[in-house]
């Protein structure tokens, strides 16, 4: 039995704060770019200049809304909402605080993982759809690295699953009441996080975008809301890394004193906070030195720590 | 091995350094709250003196319009009949949207009149509003030479009298004086 007001209010908060805090997020991002870089960052509009979001989506809504004439329209058009859908997607699994998540999966974790895969998908005919070179490289890009770092992405997050037994992702937080699993889950967690930087094209990984050498990859010849829709887009999955990291590694909602929703956005702040630090501070890999990176160094590592997990389990089960 | 190590560790010392930023004060100048200092010999908008007697200094000998590299002052020069004859502009224009803020025109002037302030705020909105005419140049203060006026030192020596010491005549310049 389904409460459907408890479900219909919890999607609207979920879906109003995940908008709201994607459009801060922005705002957050070059402010502490800023911080880091020894500058303010937008400081002019309301108090600290948070509302610079509020005045650059009024000029982004008021910008034409152009189509190149070589585009594959319709495809084009469609797009930029399969990213902002497939991010919003993953957030009915998120359990933010005990009883509060749209949709309390028995295979949340799968369900995370199938909505990644898809997002995928957005970067490749969104490329294929501009008909530009830049773009058409940017998103063949995008194709080897969100392929690479699907697979491991799955493995390194399979050791949780096994130390809690389930895909529940609810479970999973209940599981690590007395121990994060950051601790016996180290090296799942440095891979975990290293496929979500490059699933959200961030920093190190984000040669599907580079602006110093592909303009700005699979999304040069977007602009308007289009482009904001692929800017949020970007925002709503670093929001649904930090999400899944906390959830997956980090204890989710449970910590002393302070209510379960504190903790989750204190430790969600923590993490988008280390993830705009790492673009401060790191260079962009070449591509080939990504892949390998991918495919011989952290794969290995997710395989043996997925054996190592699961034969420590058995053996304690006896 | 063990170059995976120096640069694991390299990633790291890179991201803690960034963080140690979290503390520091930013070197921005907030500008149009916080004024940036100039200093007196800032070379900015250029305007024309008068000497301590209220008079205008310039004497039209076009040498600023010489020395100007980008041609941006236009100048006529005329005679006044109720001083002497004295040479004076009739008009003077400097274009400010051609303006390099080089300072030559002020080095060639031979009576300080022409002289450029500690001043950068100059946006207009339409750029014919950039060329200024004589009323908009001259001030009627003395600009960087209090003292200075230029038909009282332009004395020369005489059988009765030596450089600067005739009737209304002030002494010489100390021209290796860099006060400005």
């Amino acid at each position: 039995m389904i409460d459907w007001s408890h479900t219909a209010l919890t999607i609207a908060v979920i879906l109003g704060s995940c908008l709201t805090l994607a459009g801060m997020l922005i705002w957050v991002e070059r402010r502490l770019l800023g911080v880091w870089q020894e500058r303010y960052g937008p400081n002019r509009l309301g108090p600290g200049g948070c509302l610079q979001s509020l005045a650059d989506m009024i000029k982004i809504f008021t910008k034409e809304d152009w189509i190149p004439p070589f585009a594959d329209k319709a495809v084009f058009v469609i797009t930029p909402a399969i990213v902002v859908i497939t991010a919003l997607m993953s957030f009915a699994v998120i359990p933010i605080a005990p009883n509060f998540v749209v949709a309390d999966l028995n295979v949340g974790v799968l369900f995370f993982l199938a909505m990644s895969s898809l997002a995928a998908y957005s970067v490749i005919i969104g490329g294929w759809a501009s008909n530009n070179k830049f773009a058409f490289l940017g998103s063949l890009r995008a194709i080897a690295q969100l392929l690479s770092y699907e697979v491991f992405m799955g493995i390194s997050l399979m050791g949780a699953v096994i130390l809690a037994g389930s895909f529940n992702l609810s479970d999973i937080v209940n599981a690590q009441q007395h121990q994060w699993f950051v601790i016996p889950q180290f090296l799942g967690f440095l891979g975990f996080f290293m496929a979500g930087l490059a699933e959200a094209h961030r920093t190190p990984f984000d040669m599907p975008e580079a602006e110093a050498e592909l303009v700005a990859g699979y999304h040069s010849e977007y602009s308007g809301m289009k482009f904001g829709m692929f800017f949020v887009g970007e925002y709503l999955s670093i929001l649904l890394l930090s999400a899944m990291t906390v959830i997956l590694f980090f204890g989710g909602w449970h910590g002393p004193w302070l209510p379960p929703v504190v903790w989750f956005g204190l430790k969600m702040f923590g993490f988008i906070a280390l993830i705009i630090l790492i673009r401060a501070a790191w260079p962009r890999y070449r591509f080939d030195q990504l892949l390998s990176f991918g495919w011989k160094v952290v794969m290995p590592l997710a395989l043996i720590n997925l054996l190592v997990t699961g034969g420590v389990v058995l053996w304690r089960a006896g | 091995m063990m170059n995976t190590w120096i640069y694991a560790r390299n990633l790291v010392v890179g991201l803690w350094i960034v963080f140690k930023r979290t503390f520091t004060k930013p070197v921005t100048v907030q500008y149009p709250e916080e004024q940036p200092y100039l200093p007196p010999r800032w070379r900015g908008r250029i305007v024309l003196t008068r000497d301590p007697d209220g008079e205008e200094r310039c004497v039209a000998c076009y040498l600023c319009s010489a020395a100007c590299p980008v041609d941006c002052i236009s100048l006529q020069a005329a005679d006044n009949p109720e001083a002497h004859e004295r040479r004076y502009p009739e008009f003077f224009r400097i274009n400010f949207s051609r303006c390099i803020y080089c300072g030559m025109c002020e080095e060639a002037c031979p009576t300080n009149a022409i002289q450029l302030i500690p001043d950068f705020e100059q946006s207009e909105y339409a750029r014919r509003n950039l060329v200024y005419e004589k009323e908009d140049l001259l001030i009627s203060g003395t600009g960087k030479y209090h003292d200075y006026n230029f038909y009282r030192m332009a004395g020369v020596r005489t059988r009765d009298k030596d450089k600067g010491e005739g009737e209304h005549e002030l002494p010489p310049v100390d021209v290796k004086s860099l006060m400005p």
